[in-house]
Order: C-alpha cells, then structure tokens, then sequence
C-alpha cells in the first residue's frame, strides 16, 4: 500500500514541454505566479487561463491528473472563496439575511481568489508533472547559482535533495518491512482512536530512524570513497544548455506577463 | 615499484565506550600486496578484516604504524584524493553506497567528483557499464535491480575513478547465490583482463578458491598467509579459529580419516572429484 505513494509526481513524456530546460520551466512558473497576482479582471484572467489551457494540451498530461492535484487542497480554496464572499464590504449588498450579507465586491472578489488559487496550483503542476525531480534539483541548483557568492550553500542543498529524493522508495520499503514484521508480533495499527494509532506508530519509526541513520553513516563514507569532497571543482555529466525554443518559451511568457500586467493597468 | 599496499607494524583502535577499553582491532599487521594479484582475506566476525580494508584507502587512518598505497602514505592528507582515486571500495550492503536515481548518474559520481571533462565521463561511464555487463541499464532507477545487479552498478562506479586496486569489503555477504557469482565472475574478470588488484574480504571460503593468495585475520593480526592450497589444508588450525573450510577440502579431510589415500589441496569442485575418482580407481585395483 506504500508503494504506491508517489512523491515529486512526475509523468515521463517526450513532449516539447517534456523537452524545455528546467530552467526554463521554472522561471515561466515564476512569470506565470506574477502575473496571477498582477492580474485584476476578466481579460486578465482569462489569458492566463488560456495559456495554462494551452500549456496543458501541449505537455499531453490529462486533466484529470491535474485537477487531482487541487484535491488536498480543496479545502483552503472553500475556505478562501467562502471568506471573501461574506466579508468584503462592498457598495452594494446583494443578500441580507441577518448578520449574513453579500456584497457585489464580495462575489467579486470569492470567484477571482478562487480562480486564482486553481490556476497558482495547477500551473505549478504542470511543471512537477513534466520535469522529472532530479532534473528539478539540478535546474534549481543551476538557477541559484549566484548565490554562492552570498555563501548559500546551493551545491550542498541540491546534494541532500537528491539524495532525498533517491532514498524515498528506499525508506518506504524499509517500512512496509518492519510494519509486516511488527504485524506478524501482533501489532495493530488499524483500530482505536486517534492517539492509539499515533502510539501505534512508535513501534515502526523507532526502528526506521535507527536504520535511517546507520544508512546516512554508510552512504558518507561511500560517497567519500568515490572522493567526494563538497561542490568544488565539480564537473557533471549532464550540462544544461538552454536551446531555441527555450529562448523562444522564455520571450512568449515574457510577453503575456506584459500583456496582463497592462490589462491589470486599465483594471480588467 | 611492484607493491600496490603495504602496511607496516599497522594498528588500528576503536574508542571505547564510556568508562571501558579502546578495542583493538588491529594489533601490529604488516602486509604486502603486490600489483596485479588477487588477494582474498578470510576471518572470522571480530578479527579485524573489514576494519584492515579501510585502512587501504584512508577511511580509517592508522593509530599506530603505517600505511602505504603506490608509496602513498595514507595519513598525508593532501595525498587523500590521489589515494581514493586508486584504490576503490565496495561495501556490503548495495542500498547504502548507490547516490542517484538513475544508473549513469551513479555512475559517473566518482568522475564528476574527480573534475573529469564532461565527454570524457560519457566515455567512462559507457565502458565501465559495458565492462559490469549492465549496460542495458544505463537510465534505469537502481532501486528496481536485484541486489547482484546493484553491486554491479557500484562496481562500475568504483571503475569510473579508474582505479588500480579495488576492495571488496563484504561485498557479497547479503546477497543471493546468483548475486554472488554474478559478482565474483566480475571482479575475476576486471583481475585478469584490466590487472586491476583485487582485495577481496569475506568469510565465505569458497570464494577463496580461485585467488593468488589466502590471508586469514585472527585477532587483529594475520594468521596464516599463503597460497589456497597452503592455507586450507591446514583443516585443525581454521577450525580452532573458528573457520570452516571449503566444502571440498572438508570431504577430502573426511575421507582421509576414514583411511582414503586422497591429498587435501583439490580445492575446486572438478579437482577434489578427480581426486577422489582416481583414489578409488587405485583401491578397486588393489
């Protein structure tokens, strides 16, 4: 049952948008998050909209999966569109009812904040499903580059990332073995209330932290016999290199963030 | 300079828990191991043998003694790269030494490490994959292979360094029969085929039987030493060591008490029933 967690979500594909640099893909992500936020009517939003609705049909990643993804958070968008709706105050109020009003900028504001809210994740979506996590890892690494200068120690977070994400299905074994193994001495994790099976769990992360560690141990003393000694001097077998139609993605986001930033300018 | 490692009168201590004794793992060894062989060291749990495989490559450094890899001295630290870069280890558990989620990646860890040239670790991964036998596997995620295949892929991560000796430490202890023939044929291979010298650690006999030489760790110091033949027929001192020996110098010391006129260095399986084959013969004639 463990097993089919997946974590970092990422669909193999071979589309263009499969293709584009991580880089790339991040910093559209980062055009596209401003320009939610520039954003004030309709046009607006709408364009954006478009774009992801493009972007989607292009990456071939169902819809489905994508609106999947809105679903843990479902509940923050209720409660943003619910609290925006009964607290704006507004010119005019469209329903009375006791202490319970609705105003005209209420409905307003609800239906754009929740719009805004679904584009903001479905469009940061879209990127984990067509960027495999390790390249994720290293186009962050590459973006943040320049912050060695101010000592970040950029190299050092990728590392541990990676690794991270490397152990993973790992770990997860590892638990699904030792909850067998505590299953088969009678352990119950099923039944009892909440705090039972929180105190059920004791008995599975105990074990797993101690061979978390013993693992770590192992694994530094394996990377310093491959004679790894930090980022200095480091070469990679892999090179990003951004290609044309990266500079051509990169000049389209450029441009619609422009266009709804002066669509936000006249207010619609 | 034929040596590959040489240590001298080396020591090596564990600290102590609190209150007790520093543990003494290794109590005065001094070994030679020549370039090119294929050396293999036996011993029981506790008698030093793991802790002396990480003494080749500066893992751990000598508390007394020395160690030297090529003229190298082990406890010179500007020399640790150098050192590492030639002599490779293996460990035992192959979940634990695999750092990336894809096999090339993995591979190339050690030369990206190293500074290598970006085609140049291409090159270098692609003939140390094609070298294992797992080169169908370049872009797979390691942790879908079977644990002879892992060992492998950190094998051809250890060959990527370019390295002139390799240490096996334990290398095959948690793995299935097949995992370790798979293995052994390798590092057999890498040894005849590339002289790269082979250390291999383990506390499976059988795995001896093909080596240069035999080292046996007793205690924290060296045993015996010798050619296979040399060390496994001496059946009473490894079992007073607490070592069993080869199943088949076993059935030859067996026979030999119940009075069969069979010599006890047919060490591999077609040997040892020749051997037994033709004393048989000997006795239907008489």
């Amino acid at each position: 049952m463990l097993k089919d967690i997946t974590l970092g979500q990422y669909f193999p594909g071979d589309t263009p948008a499969h293709r584009l640099d991580p880089r790339t893909k991040i910093l559209l992500v980062l055009f596209y998050i401003i320009a939610l936020f520039c954003a004030k009517g309709a046009a607006g939003y709408g364009v954006l909209a478009l774009t992801l609705a493009v972007c989607v049909r292009i990456s071939k990643v169902g819809l489905r999966a994508l609106v999947r993804g809105l679903k843990p958070v479902l509940f923050i968008i209720i409660f943003t569109g619910l609290l925006n709706l009964f607290f704006t105050p507004g010119t005019r109020n469209l329903v009375e009812w006791g202490p319970v009003r609705i105003s005209d900028a209420g409905v307003h504001n609800a239906v754009f904040m929740v719009l805004r809210i679904m584009l903001l994740i479905m469009g940061t979506f879209l990127m984990t499903y067509t960027t495999s996590p390790i390249s994720l890892t290293d186009g962050l690494e590459r973006l943040l580059n320049g912050l060695k200068k101010l000592h970040v120690p950029v190299h050092e977070l990728a590392m541990m990332m990676s690794i991270a994400l490397r152990f993973i299905p790992t770990l997860i074994e590892e638990t699904d073995k030792i909850m067998s193994a505590q299953k088969a001495r009678g352990a119950d994790f099923e039944s009892g209330n909440l705090i039972q099976k929180a105190r059920a769990l004791i008995p599975i992360l105990v074990p797993l932290f101690i061979s978390a560690f013993r693992r770590a141990d192992e694994l530094a003393t394996a990377m310093e016999c491959r004679c790894y000694h930090g980022g200095e001097g480091r070469t990679k077998l892999h090179v990003l290199k951004y290609q044309g139609r990266d500079y051509a993605a990169l000049a389209m986001g450029a441009v619609i963030l422009a266009g709804v930033i002066a669509l936000g300018r006249f207010g619609i | 300079m034929n040596e590959m490692i040489e240590t001298e009168s080396l020591r090596f201590a564990y600290p102590a828990d609190e209150g007790g004794q520093p543990v003494f793992a290794l109590r005065g060894v001094d070994l030679t191991i020549e370039k090119g062989s294929f050396v293999v060291v036996l011993g029981h749990n506790g008698s030093g043998k793991s802790t002396l495989a990480k003494t080749f490559n500066a893992v751990l450094l000598p508390a007394g003694g020395k160690v030297y890899v090529k003229g190298m001295d082990t406890l010179d630290e500007s020399l640790l790269l150098a050192i590492r870069q030639r002599v490779g280890m293996v460990f035992q558990n192959p979940d634990n030494q695999i750092v990336a989620n894809v096999v090339e990646e993995d591979v190339a860890f050690a030369p990206e490490n190293l500074g290598v040239p970006t085609e140049e670790i291409r090159k270098r991964v692609d003939d140390a994959l094609r070298t294992v036998g797992m080169y169908d596997f370049v872009r797979h995620a390691p942790h879908l292979l079977s644990g002879g295949q892992k060992q492998r892929i950190a094998i051809a991560g250890v060959l990527a360094m370019e390295p002139e000796c390799i240490v096996l430490d334990e290398a095959t202890a948690m793995l299935d029969p097949v995992g370790r023939r798979e293995v052994l044929s390798t590092v057999h291979r890498l040894n005849r085929e590339k002289g790269i010298t082979v250390v291999l650690i383990t506390h499976h006999m059988n795995e001896a039987e093909e080596a240069d030489r035999v080292v046996v760790m007793d205690d924290g110091k060296i045993a015996m030493d010798g050619t296979p033949a040399e060390v496994f027929t001496q059946v009473a001192d490894l079992r007073h060591m607490g070592l069993t020996v080869p199943d088949t110098v076993d059935l030859l010391d067996r026979l030999r008490r119940d009075g069969v006129d069979v010599p006890l260095d047919a060490l591999t399986v077609e040997a040892c029933a020749d051997v037994i084959a033709e004393a048989f013969d000997n006795m239907r004639q008489v």
